[in-house]
């Protein structure tokens, strides 16, 4: 595998991205922050609203940097991007693919798969580090969750609806077990559903965040192997929406997404005081929260894992691009399905 | 065919080296460099500067010349053609006498065992040759590692070699094919190894049977 390089997150909103020779140099009120050769870069992510150069975008785009602007939350605002790159041929058949049901329904099925597998390993993890705590309901939800992969695996969905109509209710199994797996006794922390749009509470908040963290991620992936991350085969192609890249990071969700908030809330790397909670009940991270959360998500890539298919040890933070390129391989011809990440 | 659609020479030594990698590079539009690639790049730019024309007594030096052969179908860019002065050959615009051409590629490594560095030579010399309507029996590489200069003749089986490698070019390029990978020992000096995976198309296992070995040692274990 290739070498995993940094991505630099930009926190303060002040700051402006300039170019100098090879180097990206950050500053605020045009005083020189920070100064980060360009070859060290996976992509720039930068929470911000001062900007950046026409040269330092060129910078980027030259050297394969994704180069991202989001909001101080962490709403994304925009991406820059070089040329059109990559092949036509990959993009026309990963259209012609979108285009068809059965083989949409068929890579959709690989990626909640690669999800609800991950989505289990999540709680049998649990069950095996605390067996006491483990509930009847908790050890039922289990079951039914294993009984669906078997049943995905075989194929019983035709349409992309009765698979996002699955998906629905197995996920559901599992997020119904996710506060079990929340040790903090602060009762801040207590998960009852998924809330998004806004966030509801803490944990929401987190998982939102992370989710942010990992779609920028696949989508810059998807378009360094040539794919167009808007166009995907089980989120429905809409305006704006990087439809693929959701797909795509289906099963990253429990594994980099969820199990991340367990260990940021259980290890107590952030608590009850790194929120701010609106009127509206809209639950926020706090500036400083979000840096430890990002230095701990910059560590937590770093770690690495061996990968079951490609039979290779690799950093976390590489399996968006090696998934990114299994499939670009599986619409090309090369591998006879497309291998989801399933962590054992 | 229209001479936009033409296949590019450089591409020829890719595809001695390793058809995928010539199909990676030129069908799928892949890239990625190495050092040795990189070094290889900073060679070239050394060498290549188009507004620069060297002259030696009967020796002209002229970098970074485009090239086409309409018979070949390809286009290209020779790094350095001399034309040494002779009592046949070609003319040249703005000087007087014949001059023979004499096609010059800069290689950064050294001698290879492979002849992919001969049959871009000769395929640059085949596009010069059709250019200026003459023979060229012969062209130098130049490799930096060992800083000499190794004299390549354009025989018949060298000639016939770059025609079918390119007709077999074509054939891929025309029906957007990539030939799967075969792991070689090769594969090790290759800067898009990481892009190809040579592993994965070489070792035939089914993602069917990894997702069942991967539920597999679900089922049989029990929660608590």
């Amino acid at each position: 595998m290739r070498k995993l390089r940094n991505v630099l997150y930009v926190t303060n909103p002040q700051s402006y991205l300039s170019k100098d020779g090879e180097s990206i140099v950050v500053s605020v009120e045009n005083q020189e922050l920070a100064r980060v050769p360009i070859h060290n870069l996976e992509g720039v992510v930068c929470f911000g609203f001062m900007g950046a150069s026409p040269g330092m975008m060129a910078l980027c785009t030259e050297n394969d940097v994704g180069l991202c602007f989001v909001s101080p939350y962490g709403k994304f605002m925009a991406r820059v991007g070089g040329k059109v790159s990559g092949n036509v041929l990959l993009r026309k058949r990963q259209y012609a693919v979108s285009d068809d049901e059965t083989a949409s329904v068929k890579i959709a099925s690989y990626c909640i798969l690669g999800k609800l597998m991950n989505c289990r390993t999540v709680l049998q993890r649990f069950s095996r580090d605390y067996p006491d705590m483990v509930s009847g309901e908790f050890e039922r939800n289990f079951k039914r969750l294993s009984e669906g992969i078997v049943q995905i695996k075989a194929g019983t969905c035709g349409s992309l609806n009765e698979l996002r109509g699955f998906e629905g209710i197995l996920s559901k199994y599992y997020f119904d077990s996710f506060n079990d797996l929340i040790l903090s006794t602060e009762p801040e922390f207590s998960f009852e559903n998924r809330s998004r749009r806004p966030p509801l509470d803490r944990v929401n908040a987190l998982l939102s965040f992370s989710y942010t963290l990992i779609a920028a991620d696949c989508a810059s992936a998807l378009e360094s192997v040539g794919l167009d991350p808007q166009v995907g085969f089980l989120h429905r192609v809409r305006p704006g929406r990087p439809s693929l890249a959701l797909d795509l990071m289906e099963e990253f969700r429990p594994y980099l997404g969820d199990r991340f908030v367990l260990s940021l809330v259980n290890n107590r790397v952030v608590t009850a005081g790194n929120f701010v909670v609106k009127e509206n009940g809209a639950v926020l991270l706090t500036d400083d929260a979000r840096k430890t959360v990002l230095q701990a998500w910059q560590k937590r890539k770093k770690e690495e894992v061996m990968h079951g298919y490609l039979e290779e040890r690799m950093p976390i933070g590489l399996l968006p691009y090696s998934q990114a390129m299994l499939l670009a391989r599986f619409l090309r011809g090369d591998i006879d399905g497309y291998p989801p990440f399933v962590v054992r | 065919m229209n001479p936009d659609d033409y296949l590019m020479l450089s591409g020829i030594q890719h595809f001695a080296f390793c058809q995928r990698q010539w199909a990676l590079i030129h069908v799928e539009q892949l890239w990625a460099e190495n050092s040795l690639t990189f070094s290889g790049k900073l060679m070239h730019d050394n060498a290549d500067d188009p507004f620069f024309v060297e002259s030696r007594g009967d020796t002209l030096v002229s970098r970074s010349i485009p090239l086409v052969s309409h018979n070949l179908k390809i286009y290209g860019i020779a790094d350095v053609v001399e034309f040494h002065r002779s009592s046949s050959g070609v003319r040249i615009a703005y000087r007087d006498g014949f001059w023979e051409v004499v096609p010059i590629e800069y290689k950064r490594g050294k001698k290879k065992e492979d002849d992919c560095d001969e049959v871009q030579l000769c395929c640059q010399a085949m596009c010069l040759e059709e250019m200026y309507g003459t023979k060229i029996p012969a062209g130098y590489l130049y490799y930096g590692k060992t800083r000499h200069r190794t004299e390549v003749l354009f025989d018949e089986e060298l000639r016939e070699h770059v025609v079918s490698l390119i007709q077999e070019m074509y054939a891929l390029y025309e029906n957007g094919i990539t030939p799967a990978a075969e792991l070689k020992k090769q594969c090790a000096s290759c800067s898009i190894r990481d892009l190809c995976v040579p592993t994965i198309s070489s070792r035939k296992k089914s993602v069917d049977q990894y997702l069942d070995s991967m539920i597999g040692e679900y089922s049989h274990e029990k929660t608590a």
